[in-house]
C-alpha cells in the first residue's frame, strides 16, 4: 500500500521562518492536540504565533498569514528545526496546512523521522537565507537539488529517507517482507537473553 | 501518543506482534490532584479511554490510575526494572533517552514509528553518530546533574548533539547515583541527540537488583554476566569527543526560550528575550516569581524531592507564590511519605500531588494566567510550554525550592 502521495518535485515561493530552534510546541501547542486523530490539524499550525492570544484572530505579519505565502508548499527554517517533543502532530499539522518540504540547516532527529513517515521532505541545506528573496524555488528530490533563480543548490537527505518519500512507501509493509529474518532474530535473542522477554 | 498509534494500527487491521513486551503508562494528561479519577484536560478523557480500550484489545499491560506501579514512564520504567541494560526501548515520547542511564539503547519516536515497532518488533534506522562527553572532576556542593545538563546545553547548544548517540563518561558520571544519571540522560533530547547513555557499572547493578520486573535468581546472574560486557571498550573511537570539567558548574537557571539559554544562577542574562520579559545584562537573581513547580521525568525522583525538602524544612513559600510538588511515580510518592517529605512540603506551603507529567506542559484545563513567571524543575522552557504566555525558568529542584521561599529567583547554596 502507499502511505501518502510520493514527494518528487515541489515548486513555489517558499515561506521564510528563519529562526533557530523552532520547537514542536511552537509548531503545534499541546492545548491544540485535543482529539485522537491525525486529521484537520492545519488550523492549529503555529497557533501560538499565528493567532492573537485566546482567539482565532490572525496576527497579520506572521509569515503564514501573509497573502504571498498563503499557498506555500515549501517552508524555510533555521537550525535545529522541530526540536522538542516527539509529537507527530507537528508534521500532520504542517502537511494538512499544505507544506510538503521544509528546508533548514538541520532538523531534530525525531521530527525528521516523523516527516519522512508522512510525506514531508526534510531537506538539509546550510544557506537557507539566500532562498528567501521572494522568488520561486523548485525542489527536486530525485536529483537532490533546489533550483532558485539561475542557481542550483544540492541538499542532504539520508538515502533510505529519500527512497521512502520518492516511493510514497509504507514502512510497515516494507519491513514485513523481512518477517522470517526478524522472527529468527527474536528466537535467537530469546534464547540468549530470556529476561528481556519474560 | 500511544493511543494514536494503537488506534491507527487497529484501523489498518494490523496486530501487535508481541504484547508481552509492550507497556502503557497513563502519565501525560492524567489529573494529579489527590482523589483523581481521570483528567482535567478538555477532551482528554478520549485519550485515556482510547488507550485503555486499545490496550485491552491488544493484551497490553496498562499502568493506570490507582495502580501502585503507575508513574511517569521514564521514572516508573527504570524503578520497576522494565528498563534494563542492553535492552532496546522505544516510546512515543522524546524523553525516552532518560532510560539510557541504565545502559539501554532508548530513544523517543513519533506515533508512526510506534505503530511500526508494535506491528513488527523492529524499527528501520539509520545508524546514529557517536559522541562521548567526558566529565572530569566532581560536581560541587549544591550542584546537581540537572545543573550539569543545563551547563552542557549552554556550552554546546541545543543542536550540539544532533542525531548522535551520546555517551556520558568520566569521574563525575561514575560518582553519580543512578537517579542523577537518569536526570543527565533525560536532557540528551534537548541536546538534539538520538539518545544519551551511561556504561552500566556496579552502582547500577546494585540499584537494579530486586526491582519488581528485573530478572531474579539464576536469570539475574546470567543477565549480569552479559551486562558486564556492555561498557565501552578501552581505545574505542567516537565521531566526536568533548571534555568538560564538573568543577566549573554552578547551579544553573534558564533565562530564555530554549534550554540552551541557561546561565549560572548568579549571572546576568546575556541577551534580551521579549517573551520572557528578560533584559540582556540584567541579573536573574531577584526576578519575582508567581509559581514554583517540582516534578517531571527530569526531576521527579525521590532524591529530587529530598533535595528540595532539605531547602524547605522549617521554611515557608513566599506570600503570593503558588507551589506544587508532583512525584514522578506513585512509588516515589509512597517512599517520600514514608520518610515524612510530604509534611515538609505541605508545612512549607507546597501542594502535594499524585504522580503524572502535570505542569511540565500545559494542554488546557486549570493552569496559570498569561505573563506568570514560573521556576520549574522541568526540561523545556519553550514559549507556551506551561500555558499561553507563561514564562518558564528551568532549574534544579533545590533552586526551585530556594526560589519559592524567596519569592524571587534564588541561589540554593
Amino acid at each position: 500500500m502507499t502511505a501518502f502521495p510520493p514527494v518528487t518535485i515541489v515548486s513555489g515561493v517558499p515561506a521564510p521562518l528563519l529562526r533557530d530552534d523552532v520547537d514542536t510546541d511552537a509548531i503545534i501547542p499541546s492545548r491544540e492536540i485535543n482529539r485522537v486523530s491525525k486529521a484537520g490539524l492545519g488550523q492549529a499550525l503555529f497557533a501560538g504565533w499565528r493567532y492573537r492570544v485566546g482567539t482565532r484572530d490572525a496576527v497579520p505579519d506572521f509569515v503564514l498569514n501573509r497573502p504571498e505565502y498563503a499557498q506555500a508548499a515549501i517552508l524555510l527554517g533555521g537550525a535545529n528545526f522541530g526540536c522538542g517533543s516527539s509529537r507527530e502532530h507537528a508534521v500532520w499539522a504542517l502537511h494538512d496546512w499544505g507544506i510538503r518540504v521544509v528546508i533548514a540547516p538541520g532538523f531534530a532527529p525525531i521530527f525528521r523521522g516523523n516527516c519522512v513517515r508522512n510525506g514531508v521532505l526534510p531537506a538539509v541545506l546550510d544557506d537557507v537565507a539566500s532562498l528567501a528573496d521572494g522568488a520561486p524555488v523548485t525542489v527536486d528530490l530525485a536529483a537532490q537539488r533546489v533550483r532558485h533563480g539561475g542557481r542550483t543548490h544540492g541538499f542532504d537527505i539520508a538515502a533510505p529517507d529519500k527512497a521512502m518519500l520518492l516511493g510514497g512507501l509504507d514502512a510497515i509493509d516494507l519491513t514485513r517482507q523481512l518477517g522470517p529474518e526478524i522472527a529468527a532474530f527474536h528466537a535467537r535473542d530469546r534464547a540468549a537473553r530470556p529476561w528481556i522477554y519474560a | 501518543m500511544g493511543s494514536v498509534a494503537l488506534q491507527s494500527l487497529a484501523e489498518a487491521r494490523r496486530a501487535v506482534v508481541d504484547p508481552d513486551r509492550v507497556f502503557a503508562m497513563i502519565d501525560h494528561i492524567v489529573d494529579t490532584t489527590p482523589g483523581r479519577t481521570g483528567t482535567l484536560v478538555p477532551g482528554g478523557e478520549a485519550f485515556l479511554t482510547a488507550t485503555r480500550e486499545a490496550c485491552a484489545a491488544a493484551g497490553i499491560r496498562v499502568f493506570d490510575i490507582g495502580d501502585g506501579e503507575q508513574g511517569i514512564v521514564h521514572v516508573a520504567g527504570p524503578e520497576l526494572g522494565l528498563a534494563l541494560p542492553g535492552a532496546t526501548i522505544v516510546c512515543p515520547d522524546s524523553h525516552t533517552c532518560t532510560q539510557g542511564a541504565l545502559g539501554a539503547l532508548a530513544w523517543g519516536i513519533g506515533a508512526s514509528e510506534a505503530e511500526h515497532a508494535l506491528a513488527t518488533g523492529t524499527l528501520r534506522m539509520t545508524r546514529a553518530g557517536t559522541m562521548r562527553i567526558t566529565i572530569d572532576g566532581r560536581l560541587g556542593h549544591g550542584v546537581t546533574a540537572k545543573d550539569l545538563a543545563l551547563a552542557l546545553l549552554a556550552r554546546f547548544g541545543a543542536d550540539g548533539g544532533q542525531g548522535m548517540a551520546v555517551e556520558y563518561a568520566g569521574e563525575a558520571v561514575r560518582a553519580m547515583e543512578v537517579e542523577a544519571r537518569l536526570t543527565l540522560c533525560n536532557m540528551a533530547t534537548e541536546f538534539g541527540a538520538m539518545t544519551g547513555l551511561i556504561a552500566p557499572d556496579a552502582v547500577l547493578f546494585a540499584w537494579l537488583r530486586g526491582r519488581p520486573h528485573a530478572p531474579a535468581g539464576a536469570a539475574w546472574e546470567a543477565a549480569l554476566a552479559t551486562w558486564r560486557e556492555l561498557a565501552t571498550d578501552d581505545g574505542a573511537t567516537f565521531d566526536i569527543e568533548h571534555c568538560f570539567d564538573a568543577r566549573d558548574v554552578a547551579p544553573m537557571i534558564g533565562w530564555g526560550t530554549s534550554p540552551a539559554q541557561s546561565v549560572a544562577v548568579g549571572d546576568r542574562a546575556p541577551a534580551d528575550n521579549a517573551y520572557m520579559a528578560v533584559e540582556g545584562g540584567a541579573p536573574l537573581l531577584g526576578l519575582p516569581i508567581d509559581a514554583a513547580f517540582i516534578g517531571s521525568c527530569t526531576n521527579g525522583r525521590l532524591s529530587d524531592l529530598r533535595a528540595a525538602a532539605d531547602v524547605l524544612r522549617g521554611r515557608q513559600v513566599a506570600p503570593g507564590v503558588r507551589a506544587w510538588v508532583v512525584p514522578g511515580s506513585t512509588s516515589v510518592r509512597a517512599a517520600a511519605e514514608a520518610e515524612g517529605l510530604d509534611r515538609v512540603f505541605t508545612d512549607a506551603g507546597f501542594e502535594w500531588r499524585e504522580s503524572g507529567c502535570s505542569m511540565c506542559f500545559h494542554a488546557g484545563g486549570p493552569g496559570l494566567p498569561p505573563g506568570s513567571r514560573v521556576v520549574s524543575s522541568t526540561n523545556r522552557n519553550f514559549e507556551g510550554r506551561q500555558g499561553v504566555g507563561v514564562r518558564t525558568h528551568i532549574a534544579s529542584p533545590a533552586t526551585v525550592a530556594a526560589s519559592a521561599v524567596a519569592g524571587v529567583l534564588a541561589d540554593p547554596r
